[in-house]
């Protein structure tokens, strides 16, 4: 009944259907269409593109004059303030999960490391970019040295911004975008060490896809074989609490 | 010819193919769900930039306040609903569109009632079309069963330019379309101003959306209406 009314109030292009939408939107199998149309877009995104298709890369002379940070913009928890307080002489990055040689790395380490350097652009699922140039070390090069087993399908990052409840911020990836040659865990942002409010002292760059994935202050990075036990099983926080999507290449 | 007035005025014929019918209502919801879903998104960042990039700190050239809960879907602010609305709705409106022009290439609907014909772009031809639009003069009888000049030019405006421009420019704000396609950034001098196009572009559909409800108002809405649901139309009697 409800169906048939709002679909001769569609025709009629009331704005009362707007209504008629949410309450379909409610319905479990309108909704689980909704929330698997990202399936469709990784599908076809990943059909239309090289495994290893570059996102544009920028002249100098295009970097964005402030580069906008969003989320959190310090985590200011006590453990975050200590490693801060210690120039991050005391923070590390730990490597595990499904992996053969688990790893605790410090920046110093990471520097020691060799780097990629990209000026790309960040897109925020909100709709504004900001065109920014990153330096630091591709993730393939730290799962290559941290062993990892051939059953992992996913790579989950944790990091230090608590986001209420004692939950930390977390998101994950699969290998297509973890081995990308752009995907890198950056140290630098416009030629200087990350500012926290743009997640000193390590963020991910995964530059297929929306901001929301490029996880800041991270802590460690694990293998999984699977999502379902991370958080609430849609690999992120946002997907967890906000409904957004997991794959964000759109 | 006596008495053939009436037989005449009371003449149905199939005016709208089945395709074009189904392609109609299907773009009817599809592209209201598009918009509001649409603007649900745009208030996430109601600003609009040119260029590569745009956030706070860069100059807009369009900042405006938040579109009410009146027309965004779902009805209150929820980014990422609006986002599933509209990210599941436009693959099936962008191969719907792309399956239409096929098939009216197919069976020459683009051809036979779209295509401008010879004399029709003629400078006297088009303004004689504005003239007898503006006093409202629909024609009648047989005539009313071909599109005039100022019909085929906002049907083919539609599907051909700002149909096509509205997907290009939605699929240009995908990071992994970026990546897919590159060609798309330069196509419309980055992601900002695509994101621009867009919304100038959705704002055009709602214009001729008015337009077209207006014609529809004053040719007759049951006539109109009735075919495009069965595809039988009734010829307008000629005037006297």
């Amino acid at each position: 009944m409800s169906l048939i009314l709002s679909r001769r109030a569609l025709i009629l292009g009331a704005g009362a259907t707007l209504a008629g939408c949410d309450r379909l939107a409610r319905q479990e199998p309108v909704r689980e269409l909704l929330f698997s149309a990202d399936n469709f877009h990784k599908w076809a995104q990943r059909g239309l593109m090289d495994r290893n298709a570059l996102a544009r890369e920028f002249r100098p002379d295009q970097i964005s004059p402030t580069f906008r940070a969003n989320g959190t913009s310090n985590p200011n928890t006590e453990a975050y303030k200590a490693v801060w307080r210690s120039g991050f002489a005391d923070w590390r990055l730990r490597v595990g999960g499904l992996v053969g040689h688990p790893l605790s790395l410090s920046l110093a380490q990471l520097h020691a490391m060799p780097h990629r350097e990209q000026i790309t652009r960040h897109d925020c699922v909100e709709g504004w970019s900001a065109i920014g140039k990153w330096r630091g070390v591709p993730l393939s090069l730290i799962l290559d040295a941290a062993r990892m087993s051939s059953r992992a399908r996913y790579i989950v990052f944790r990091c230090a911004d608590d986001m209420g409840d004692g939950n930390g911020y977390y998101e994950s990836i699969d290998l297509v975008d973890a081995f990308h040659p752009q995907t890198i865990l950056a140290f630098a942002l416009n030629d200087r060490p990350l500012r926290v409010a743009n997640g000193a002292p390590l963020r991910l760059r995964v530059e297929r896809q929306l901001g929301y994935k490029h996880a800041k202050y991270l802590t460690a990075i694990e293998a999984v074989e699977s999502l379902s036990g991370i958080g609430k099983g849609k690999g992120g926080f946002w997907e967890d609490f906000s409904g957004y999507d997991w794959y964000a290449g759109i | 010819m006596d008495g053939g007035d009436s037989s005449m005025s009371s003449a149905t014929v199939r005016r709208h193919r089945l395709s074009t019918r189904l392609w109609h209502w299907l773009n009817a919801v599809l592209l209201y769900v598009l918009f509001t879903s649409g603007l649900g998104i745009f208030n996430a960042h109601p600003r609009l930039y040119w260029g590569q990039y745009g956030a706070n700190f860069d100059r807009p050239w369009l900042a405006l306040e938040r579109f009410g809960s009146w027309v965004t879907l779902p009805a209150h602010y929820n980014l990422a609903l609006s986002r599933h609305w509209h990210l599941t709705a436009a693959p099936i409106f962008a191969f719907a569109l792309l399956g239409y022009m096929l098939w009216s290439l197919v069976n020459r609907h683009v051809q036979r009632d779209l295509a401008f014909r010879r004399g029709e772009l003629v400078p006297g031809h088009v303004w004689q079309d504005i003239k007898d639009h503006a006093r409202l003069r629909f024609p009648t009888g047989e005539a009313a069963l071909r599109y005039n000049v100022l019909q085929k030019a906002s049907y083919v405006g539609v599907i051909f330019v700002l149909l096509p421009l509205v997907i290009l420019t939605g699929l240009t704000m995908s990071p992994g379309m970026n990546a897919a396609w590159p060609w798309l950034v330069d196509l419309f001098g980055g992601r900002q101003s695509a994101r621009s196009i867009h919304f100038i572009a959705a704002f055009m559909l709602v214009a001729f959306f008015l337009v077209h409800m207006t014609m529809v108002l004053l040719a007759g809405p049951v006539n109109e209406i009735r075919s495009m649901i069965t595809g039988r139309y009734r010829l307008p009697e000629p005037r006297r």
